[in-house]
């Protein structure tokens, strides 16, 4: 039972607690703000993004450039108001030197302004929205993960060379969903049998998925990351669609869902910058010391921020702390340097990588499931919409 | 003085809101800016759970959809902005003609209804703004909408968190003061006395309903305003404030605070974002604590911190003056009256 | 538009329906006579699911994950009901929805921090793998299978509430508890029951929801608010009025997801329907909710008073 005074004086010591938490990290060498969805349908893709972080620090012996790093993660719960508000806390309050992650695109959307404004380091790990590639960019924003349309027009070009006439689109009802159906028309120039929006988070697709069958398409391409890929790919399996109509899909099939999904994913192809079937040194290496760590196979979120660990190493060990616009710059060259897990990679003008886009097959190899890359279809590729920003 | 001293229940809260008002200088002195956005997003839910008071507290209304005018509020920016007005007077008027109408609507259509069923009505509307906005596809849809510029009253802009504050702070301010007259005069009795007996104040000859109409469409359009606020803190407005849960951690502000008192909105919106706030501290799994102080919470009693603060208030004597305190149980003398007349 | 499409289209709204009345029944019972709001009626939903798909990764039996699912939700209702529901009763709706949303976010973490925050493997029995097709369309068995269940389990309740002696005492429960009590009868152990009885049900709408949904944290909301619809529509109390109100809601949904915007595309230009329609399917069922209760209040099937 508290009195009144205790109650107060409660509250002014969590006050004091946290004013004295804030100035103590001003003292700390490097300090890096992660922000990830860690909760809700989509926390699977947070916590690979936060799990692929900490394991590029830990074999760096828990040093960024050199120095003592300390890594603060915050959930954003894929709300953009709880997003701008952890970015304030971070760029505010706890004065990191870089922030990671920034979840979807929509909560990286509205947080933007106040890191524009501020000018700190943000590294987004899980999105390119279109805005920021284009006009929007800014010479402190980057992606170590792709620019969104990317995949799919991996995907539209895919189909278009292997001489697929009909498409039926599916996608989550929101920007990105939007960016990949754009990016995938870009490069198919086949027919569109229908483009269908649904709900984020819708749980059951069978509705569309019995229009789907209706339509009888030469193939299907869709999105629908984290929970909802799981929901439709089980569904689709369920209602026999999986040996019908050929799935084309981004961020749907991947380390995030398959254990979930398991056989019913079989068969379809999937575009990704990276797999943990992709037969690169840096890939096997990382793989293997990620399942080892984690005891699950890494998805592209992990390879994503794992890169994005280790190109802040590069950048951090060549600025003084405290200079964020000689960060932003350090970081930028930094991507030449950088021996990525997916192969090539550079950053364009607008802060957007420059990379291949693979196709992979889901495959059953002996009991495990697992991919097969199909082939390369877009080398070192540069996004559509670099031309709109003004940088060099 | 003396008087005051001797009621905690009067100069915590005042004594809070002197800390409150020294928020800005304090942080701008010590370099910790975080915290005026921290506190201004106190301040602005303890505003739209001063709203949900009158309907709630006052009213006995359970409404699990006032995230409907939390929303439109934040959107009457958004939408204004993004048609390049950025006078925060059309904002203001906007947002009060758009939660004025929208409660009255569904205030009406709900009203017909009591008990769970009005409940239920008041979240369906809610999720039926949900709804709406997310396929707003012009307007950003479920990744919301930026808002480029704050609203500008004047010379005053409100596109800086510490400006924000002070518009928050006076608003708070303002609507305290009002909330403590409303309790006391004749329309503040008539919905509270509607919640303990609606047939006795029907049979008093007045319209019971027609005044919980017009309390559950002030109510609104005071949360409006909360959410015009907390637009411009963000400079974003999105869907996710329709959330079902936000309108449920409105009635959890309320019920911590004291439901039915003037000061409560305030202590419980500072309890429950802080304690959120500090708990995210400890751990990542801080739901896994929150929500079961919720449910002791309710297990508890709603008299909540203000009722907690009232038991160590001295007891007024017993022949006490005829002018009424503030902070006196009204209600008290509502139902004696109303024995004097039947 | 074929006519099997129609028809498939049907099945799933009856599919989504019954899964609808497997929660319903339960949550408008304890409604009904306890007159207690229980928000976290989806979180024993959920809680089922979890427990079948652990039950499954042990066994590899489904039979025995839904047997799991069904015995883990019965007891957890009955720890619950004890622990937190049985003291509110006497208290007013607001503590209920309060108490309730309370135990949502707590079971929401719980499950995160057992399970993670990975969505949980949960598979179709192999014997309900398959497709069947009408007439070149092929529609899920297990889709069938669930419909089955649905129907069996409202004939079952039917049954019990109509023909048995507990029956009774649930019906007289419902109208006036008190004198029940005077009776004799031990009106908290039948309240603890009933609770329990509807966790049950809840837990195996779970189970037999998991295979074709994800089981994830936080997946009893949005079925939780139309549950929630389906009860005020159907009549709090009634069973019967939860079956028709839950068949109603679901073909609703599903028909106005599909055909709402292909309706609206004929009468207006193409970007205003493919904009306005989904939305205005999301928002059919609640339009549908304040129709009825603006024209009738008790519901469309009330339960006899």
């Amino acid at each position: 039972m508290t009195t009144p005074n205790t109650s107060f004086r409660r509250t002014a010591l969590t006050l004091a607690a946290l004013t004295c938490a804030g100035i103590g990290h001003l003292a700390s060498a490097a300090t890096i703000g992660i922000m990830a969805p860690l909760s809700g349908p989509i926390a699977v893709v947070g916590q690979d993004q936060v799990d692929g972080f900490m394991l590029a620090v830990e074999q760096l012996g828990g040093k960024l450039g050199g120095q003592a790093a300390t890594v603060l993660k915050e959930d954003d719960q894929l709300k953009p108001e709880i997003g701008g508000q952890i970015v304030r806390k971070f760029i505010d309050k706890d004065k990191v030197d870089a922030i990671v992650g920034l979840s979807f695109s929509n909560v990286m959307m509205a947080s933007l302004p106040r890191i524009a404004e501020s000018g700190t380091v943000a590294i987004a790990t899980n999105a390119g929205p279109s805005p920021v590639a284009g006009a929007g960019c800014k010479a402190n924003v980057f992606s170590t993960a792709w620019q969104n349309d990317g995949a799919a027009e991996a995907m539209g070009k895919f189909a278009q060379d292997r001489g697929v006439k009909k498409v039926y689109l599916m996608a989550p009802n929101y920007q990105a969903g939007k960016d990949m159906l754009s990016g995938f028309k870009r490069y198919f120039k086949g027919q569109i049998v229908e483009e269908v929006y649904t709900q984020v988070n819708q749980p059951d697709y069978s509705a569309e998925l019995a229009q789907l069958q209706a339509a009888k398409p030469d193939a299907a391409f869709v999105f629908y990351p984290g929970g909802m890929g799981v929901n439709f790919i089980k569904q689709m399996a369920q209602a026999g669609l999986m040996t019908k109509v050929p799935l084309y899909s981004v961020f749907t099939v991947d380390g995030t869902t398959l254990p979930a999904l398991r056989d019913a994913a079989v068969g379809s192809i999937s575009g990704a910058m990276w797999d943990a079937a992709l037969d690169t040194p840096e890939s096997k290496k990382f793989v293997a010391a990620f399942e080892a760590k984690y005891k699950r196979t890494p998805s592209e979120y992990a390879a994503t921020a794992y890169d994005a660990a280790n190109l802040l190493n590069i950048a951090l060990g060549k600025v003084k702390p405290g200079d964020s616009k000689a960060l932003a710059a350090a970081v930028r060259a930094a991507g030449d340097e950088l021996k990525s897990v997916r192969g090539p990679f550079a950053f364009n003008n607008n802060n957007m990588p420059v990379q291949n886009y693979y196709a992979f097959e889901t495959v059953k190899d002996g009991g495990r499931i697992t991919g097969k890359l199909l082939a390369t279809p877009l080398t070192k590729h540069v996004d559509a919409y670099h031309t709109q920003c003004a940088q060099k | 003085m003396k008087l005051l001293l001797s009621r905690p229940s009067v100069w915590v809260p005042l004594l809070v809101l002197l800390l409150l008002a020294s928020v800005p200088l304090v942080a701008q002195a010590t370099g910790e800016t975080f915290y005026i956005a921290f506190f201004a997003r106190i301040i602005i839910y303890a505003i739209a759970a001063c709203a949900l008071n009158i309907a709630l507290g006052y009213g006995g209304l359970v409404s699990f959809g006032h995230s409907l005018f939390l929303g439109l509020g934040s959107y009457a920016v958004g939408l204004a902005a993004f048609h390049g007005i950025g006078s925060g007077w059309v904002h203001l008027l906007v947002c009060l003609v758009a939660c004025g109408l929208v409660g009255l609507v569904t205030g009406a259509i709900s009203l017909r209804t009591s008990g769970i069923a009005f409940i239920m009505i008041t979240l369906a509307f809610a999720q039926m703004g949900y709804f709406l906005f997310v396929s707003l596809k012009a307007y950003g849809g479920d990744d919301g909408q930026s808002i480029a510029m704050g609203s500008r009253f004047g010379p005053f802009d409100l596109s800086s968190a510490t400006n924000v504050y002070i518009a928050a702070f006076v608003v708070l301010v303002l609507s305290l003061w009002w909330l403590a007259r409303l309790r006391v005069a004749p329309f503040g009795m008539v919905i509270r006395g509607a919640r303990q007996n609606l047939r006795r104040v029907n049979a008093a000859g007045i319209p019971a309903r027609r005044y919980q109409l017009l309390a559950y469409v002030i109510s609104g359009m005071l949360c409006g305003v909360a959410g015009l606020l907390l637009a411009n803190l963000n400079a974003f407005a999105s869907p996710s404030t329709l959330a079902w849960s936000v309108s449920g951690e409105l009635i959890v502000i309320v019920v911590i605070g004291g439901l039915g008192s003037v000061f409560g909105p305030l202590l419980g919106a500072l309890v429950f974002l802080g304690l959120e706030e500090a708990l995210k501290g400890v751990t990542e799994h801080w739901m896994v604590i929150f929500g079961p102080l919720i449910v002791l919470v309710a297990l508890l009693g709603k008299r909540g911190i203000v009722g907690l603060l009232e038991h160590f208030d001295a007891r007024a004597p017993v022949n006490a003056s005829t002018t009424v305190p503030i902070a006196e149980h009204a209600a008290i003398d509502a139902t004696s009256t109303a024995r004097k007349t039947t | 538009m074929s006519s099997t499409l129609v028809l498939a289209q049907l099945l799933n709204g009856l599919q989504y329906g019954v899964l609808l009345f497997l929660l319903a029944a339960g949550l408008t019972l304890v409604f009904g006579i306890m007159s207690f709001v229980n928000l976290a009626h989806g979180s024993l939903y959920m809680m089922g699911a979890y427990f079948a798909a652990t039950a499954f990764q042990y066994t590899g039996s489904f039979g025995l994950a839904v047997t799991a699912a069904m015995g883990g939700a019965l007891l957890l209702g009955l720890v619950l009901e004890l622990a937190v529901v049985a003291r509110l009763y006497r208290r007013d709706h607001l503590d209920h929805v309060l108490a309730t949303f309370g135990l949502v976010l707590f079971f929401n973490e719980l499950v995160r921090i057992v399970w993670g925050s990975q969505p949980v493997f949960l598979q179709v029995p192999d014997f309900l793998s398959g497709a069947i097709d009408m007439g070149g369309f092929s529609y899920p068995s297990y889709r069938f299978a669930i419909i089955l269940v649905g129907l069996a389990v409202a004939v079952g309740s039917w049954m019990l509430i109509n023909k048995t002696r507990v029956g009774m005492l649930i019906r007289a429960g419902a109208v006036n508890p008190a004198m029940v009590a005077a009776l004799g009868v031990n009106i908290r152990l039948l309240n603890a029951m009933l609770f329990a009885v509807g966790a049950m049900l809840a837990g195996l709408a779970g189970a037999m929801a998991g295979p074709i949904l994800s089981v994830q944290s936080g997946m009893g909301e949005s079925v939780l608010i139309t549950t929630l619809v389906v009860i005020v529509i159907g009549g709090i109390g009634s069973v019967t009025g939860a079956f028709y109100a839950a068949l109603i809601v679901g073909i609703v949904d599903t028909m106005g997801r599909v055909f709402l915007p292909l309706i609206l595309r004929q009468m207006t230009e193409r970007s205003f329907a493919d904009a306005a329609g989904p939305a205005l399917a999301s928002m059919l069922v609640y339009l549908l909710m304040a129709v009825v209760l603006a024209w009738r209040p008790q519901g469309l099937f009330p339960a006899n008073r």
